[in-house]
């Protein structure tokens, strides 16, 4: 069980966890939270608190209203859509994201093998720099510490001396790029990340929270909101000392169910992301990921195995009651709390 | 004590704020039709493909061998899964709302309701898996009809499903808001329950059913994993729900998980398929919420 629920999917069934695909996800829940809860409830707050005396204003305010109800029935494929464009690729104008424009939190080494089959890793600039060996240059062992490199040209003898040859390079030694990016790491564009997923999915739940939150805050009523205003309250001291507390309620239960849609949403990280292998866990904002229900979506997508007894249909049913017990949980939480906090204010 | 001026500052510091904030929803909307016309626009400035084709055509083979680009495969698959899960959903949801709404006593109701909301919860890519193996399974060796191992009536049935709590839960908001004094009158005329739910409280509440069928006609045609898992991926014009087909949502999902080239014509195709999909979505919702706004007036 546990083992399921940490390890990463494996190449045969009886071995697969979900172990990646749940931090993922709760990375992306967390960031999509943080970015929609407070744009919707703003939103929401002066769609109903702020309402204009002007109406050509009040009739502008309709039509954003029709909008938002018109938002939360695009279907959130299309969101993906927006996300890989907007978010992902920034529409193709600052390079891709294998390669980004703009960068800091990572640093680029070219990796070499040493005469004596040892890693070594030289500095670089970044991903697409090919680095100069030169004698004598500095250089780091794969544990990160500071070394001197020798280096030898292609038909010079090599050293006898073992500790030299672990340090020795041909001058025409073929590297790879590795990068070591801190948790800070932060590019534009955002690539196939972390934080694009999460924006992507703040916009699919968007609508959602807004209109609920409205919903919470027009069964506030209204004789509180006169009476605050006849204390001689501005509008955003009732709304802070009076409306938003009574609402809160409220407005929590629509938040908690509509960020358990989010978690259950795989269609717009689909198309985001694709589907990617995935053995780790997200290190930072940055990272490919994967998520639970993109990966039961993979798991459903594989042919049944013929040899063994569990097939990775029976991880992909695995993988779905996990995801079903953290949605009831999240939806029960959210529909007892509405319950007990229902009582009628006025 | 805060001077008048300081007040007021914040006052309308916290209003920009709200107020871009609401603006940030226009802008959502915007992005969408600018990004999915332009790049569609792109799509059909390419040598491979035509308007005309593609509106025209029914072949819709852009993935392998000779390339065709006609949508209109693919919106029959659309509205073929569409039509199955309405054939399920609306008379499941109905009954469901003039059950509670009508006939339930308030205890059983106050049970009922958030176990709907919570079942409208469960993520469609379970949903989608459930299609697969057990609702195609149960077509083919109870119900013993010959169906492909990926097909439309089992995913059709799923979405179905699916709709279920919306179509409920809007028909029993609309069925609620007839006033009393209708089903008063009518039970005053010697009309049974059943007389009473069916030929006076349902027309009367018919404008907010139609808006709540069309809003659930809207989420199935969007709907995405469950036809990505348990419909298949061919493309083909039919109204044999036993067949496998690909519906628009199906396609970009596809060409998602696929191998296929930032700037390749499959590439930009799913922009000329989202903005279909958008746009029929889109007419749908926005007649349901135009409907459901004029009902809404009308008893208030």
């Amino acid at each position: 069980m546990s083992h399921f629920l940490s390890e990463s999917t494996k190449t045969t069934p009886a071995d697969a966890g979900i172990g990646p695909a749940l931090w993922g996800s709760i990375w992306i829940i967390v960031g999509c939270a943080i970015f929609a809860l407070p744009l919707g409830i703003a939103t929401a707050i002066f769609l109903e608190e702020f309402k204009p005396a002007n109406k050509v204003l009040l009739g502008l305010q309709g039509l954003i209203q029709l909008n938002i109800t018109n938002l939360a029935g695009v279907p959130s494929i299309v969101y993906g859509i927006l996300g890989l464009t907007a978010f992902a690729a920034m529409f193709g104008l600052l390079g891709s994201g294998k390669d980004p424009y703009i960068q800091f939190g990572a640093t680029y080494y070219h990796q070499y093998l040493t005469e004596a089959i040892e890693p070594v890793l030289v500095p670089v600039d970044g991903p697409s720099d090919e680095p100069e060996l030169i004698d004598g240059m500095a250089a780091y062992s794969s544990d990160y510490q500071p070394i001197t490199l020798k280096v030898v040209g292609p038909d010079e003898e090599l050293p006898t001396d073992p500790q030299v040859l672990r340090r020795t390079l041909r001058s025409d030694a073929v590297g790879g790029t590795i990068s070591d990016k801190a948790w800070y790491y932060f590019q534009l564009p955002f690539g196939r990340s972390v934080l694009a997923a999460s924006l992507t999915l703040m916009l699919v739940i968007l609508p959602v929270i807004i209109i609920s939150s409205q919903e919470a805050l027009r069964a506030v009523p209204p004789s509180l909101r006169a009476g605050a205003l006849g204390l001689g309250s501005t509008r955003w001291q009732v709304v802070r000392n009076v409306t938003l507390p009574a609402a809160i309620p409220g407005i929590m239960t629509g938040a908690i169910l509509s960020i358990s849609r989010a978690i259950g949403e795989a269609a717009p990280i689909v198309v985001l992301c694709g589907i990617v292998y995935i053995s780790r866990s997200p290190q930072h904002a940055m990272d490919l990921f994967s998520v639970l229900p993109v990966q039961i979506f993979y798991l459903t997508t594989q042919p049944p195995d013929a040899q063994s007894v569990i097939s990775f249909q029976n991880v992909a049913a695995a993988g779905s009651l996990v995801l079903l017990v953290v949605l009831l949980t999240f939806n029960t939480v959210a529909i007892v709390l509405r319950q007990i906090t229902q009582k009628p204010l006025s | 004590m805060r001077s008048l001026a300081w007040v007021r500052a914040r006052e309308w510091v916290i209003k920009s704020g709200l107020l871009g904030a609401t603006l940030f929803s226009i802008l959502i909307t915007a992005s969408i039709v600018f990004l999915l016309f332009g790049e569609t626009f792109r799509f059909f400035s390419l040598d491979e493909v035509s308007v005309s084709e593609f509106f025209t055509s029914t072949k819709w083979s852009p993935l392998l061998g000779e390339k065709s680009f006609g949508i209109w495969p693919l919106v029959s698959g659309t509205m073929l899964i569409a039509a199955i899960a309405m054939t399920v959903a609306l008379p499941l949801g109905l009954i469901t709302a003039i059950f509670l709404s009508e006939y339930a006593p308030r205890r059983l109701r106050a049970i009922l309701k958030p176990v709907l909301e919570i079942l409208a919860g469960v993520p469609t890519v379970v949903y989608g898996f459930f299609a697969l193996i057990f609702i195609t399974p149960f077509i083919r060796d109870v119900l013993g009809i010959e169906v492909d191992y990926f097909n439309a009536l089992s995913a059709g049935i799923a979405v179905g499903i699916l709709c279920i709590p919306t179509v409920s839960s809007l028909s029993e908001d609309a069925l609620q808001a007839v006033p009393l004094r209708l089903r008063e009158a009518a039970y005053g005329l010697g009309g049974t329950k059943f007389d009473v739910a069916v030929k006076v409280v349902v027309p009367a509440a018919l404008s907010g059913i139609i808006s709540a069928f069309l809003l659930a006609v809207a989420r199935a045609i969007g709907e995405t994993m469950i036809v990505a898992v348990a419909a298949g991926a061919t493309p083909k014009m039919t109204i044999d729900p036993r067949n496998q087909i690909q519906t628009m949502t199906g396609y970009i999902t596809q060409v998602a998980t696929g191998d296929v080239s930032n700037f390749g014509v499959e590439y930009y195709s799913i922009y000329a398929v989202g903005a279909m999909l958008f746009v029929m979505t889109l007419a749908v919702t926005l007649l349901g919420n135009l409907i459901r706004l004029r009902f809404q007036e009308a008893y208030e």
